[in-house]
């Protein structure tokens, strides 16, 4: 699903790199937290993830394709099999919850028909039933985040990317959005997730990775999210 | 592709630009009126090219008795008949020549009379001091040279005129104004094209986070780029639709009515609506095309994927 091999990631005009010599294996359906302080290479490597950066040494492979060698008009194509998650939501203002998660399947081309069956499909999947016709602004953070959520995971995607998807919530609604997260996970889509938030990671106890200035510290299978934190 | 989905984007990027979008349809409509204008121009200059050479001549004017005093090439007094007869024949093994009119001096005394009877001049004049002359139509007027080389000096031979050169200040006027048309035109587009980049920059990013969603969910940069291009497009098409208004109504007001030079020139024969029609399906696709292609380029720039 992902390997990282090598993977060295200089910022143009930077002296020291973000990422040095990162080298990682991630398998399908696997849920993984990427810890570490801020910039640690947390960003870059999710950057990297969605080809908005290349690497500049190593290889980087998501869902089998060298991103290297990926032209530019084929990443379209590639994430459309990846869904983001972002701590500020990026929802649409001017458009209602039905609107905003239709919308990343209108611009991708697919038909109303399909709209029709899938945005309500997903909305109920996140708990968001009934509050379809709802302005983002007129939701809670928790909701507004369920939404972005159904958006990345209304056209099915293989991997579920989420940079800090609950940095801007409270501890309670961020235990709901981990539950959604989680059984997002079980339907077989792998995720991985940036964090900060310790007691997340500490009670989900899945495979944690950390970063530290850029280089991989620890490798976890059951983890948690730091020993001496 | 949902047709609906993209209008509707075009629709609020337009709103959004409302100041902008007039300034790229008012400059676009300026351009493309002063190309249109000039392309008529020229137009206008063949036609009264083709109007005129075919009636205008080249003249061998010939030594008449007078112009020995006058004239250094007829010291030598009058043409006599065999000099005469020498141009003729020599006139007449000329492939380039159409046909050859011998105009008497008293011919030409009776033109000029028609022409200028009643001024004081014409009371003063005589049959023997107009001087008679060849006149020479060629089959291709552009070959006045030929003539004027194998004429020119020869005894008993005045001048050789191409009537054409009275014409030729008129066309140069005109293809001056032309070149100065397509000057300012140049300056317009690029007036024009750097609105475009702009205004295609602006909503651009003022609609950032949509695209930054198009991207993330992979849209094609095609989609992404679609509705800003099919703005730019479309403001292009109503200003190629104001410069097709302004060349109708520019042929209608300067040769119709309003100035009616129809009316007050009614020697030269001017262009018709059929040749303002045929220029305006370039207007209109030069309107739709440019336009697109300068926001496409712009956006290589402002929207990377």
């Amino acid at each position: 699903m992902i390997r990282f091999d090598n993977v060295s990631k200089t910022y143009p005009k930077q002296n020291s790199p973000a990422l040095r010599d990162v080298s990682l294996e991630i398998e399908k359906g696997e849920f993984v937290f990427l810890v570490g302080s801020s910039g640690s290479g947390k960003s870059t490597f999710l950057r990297l993830l969605l080809r908005e950066e290349r690497a500049s040494h190593g290889m980087v492979h998501v869902l089998g394709k060298d991103l290297a060698r990926l032209s530019n008009w084929k990443v379209p194509q590639m994430r459309r099999q990846l869904g983001t998650v972002f701590q500020d939501f990026r929802l649409l203002p001017n458009k209602t919850v039905a609107q905003n998660v239709a919308f990343a399947q209108e611009v991708i081309g697919k038909s109303r028909g399909e709209t029709r069956k899938s945005v309500p499909q997903v909305l109920d999947l996140v708990g968001l039933g009934g509050k379809e016709d709802r302005m983002p602004g007129e939701l809670s953070g928790g909701e507004q985040q369920r939404v972005a959520i159904a958006r990345a995971f209304v056209n099915r995607p293989m991997l579920l990317i989420a940079d800090e998807p609950t940095g801007n919530l409270d501890p309670q609604t961020s235990v709901g959005i981990m539950k959604l997260l989680d059984r997002i996970n079980r339907t077989g889509t792998t995720v991985v997730m940036a964090t900060h938030d310790q007691n997340i990671v500490d009670q989900m106890r899945k495979r944690v990775i950390e970063l530290e200035k850029g280089r991989l510290v620890r490798d976890q299978a059951r983890g948690v999210y730091g020993y001496q934190h | 592709m949902r047709a609906q989905f993209v209008l509707s984007e075009i629709g609020v990027g337009l709103r959004r630009n409302l100041t902008m979008t007039f300034a790229v349809i008012v400059s676009v409509a300026l351009s493309l009126a002063l190309f249109g204008g000039a392309l008529l121009m020229r137009e206008q200059v063949s036609v009264m090219k083709d109007y005129w050479y075919d009636k205008v001549n080249v003249s061998i004017f010939l030594c008449n008795k007078n112009d020995a005093a006058t004239a250094p090439q007829c010291a030598k007094g009058s043409v006599t008949g065999e000099q005469r007869k020498q141009i003729e024949t020599d006139l007449g093994k000329m492939d380039i020549v159409e046909t050859v009119h011998h105009e008497t001096a008293d011919e030409a005394y009776k033109h000029y009379k028609e022409r200028y009877g009643d001024t004081p001049l014409a009371a003063t004049i005589t049959p023997d001091q107009m001087p008679e002359s060849f006149r020479v139509k060629l089959k291709d007027p552009e070959k006045y040279k030929v003539v004027a080389t194998a004429f020119a000096g020869r005894d008993g031979v005045e001048s050789v005129q191409d009537q054409r050169n009275i014409l030729q200040n008129l066309f140069d006027l005109m293809n001056g104004m032309n070149i100065a048309a397509l000057c300012v035109m140049a300056l317009m587009l690029v007036i024009a094209l750097m609105l475009i980049v702009n205004t295609v920059r602006v909503s651009a990013f003022s609609r950032r986070r949509e695209t930054g969603i198009m991207r993330l969910v992979g849209a094609s940069s095609f989609y992404i780029q679609m509705p800003f291009i099919m703005e730019a497009a479309f403001a292009g098409l109503i200003g190629g639709v104001v410069a097709c208004a302004m060349l109708l109504a520019g042929r209608y007001f300067l040769i119709d009515n309003g100035l009616a030079l129809a009316q007050k020139m009614e020697l030269v024969n001017f262009i018709g609506w059929d040749a303002v029609l045929a220029k305006l399906p370039l207007v209109l696709a030069i309107g739709l095309l440019m336009p697109a292609v300068a926001a496409f380029v712009a956006l290589r720039k402002y929207l990377r994927v």
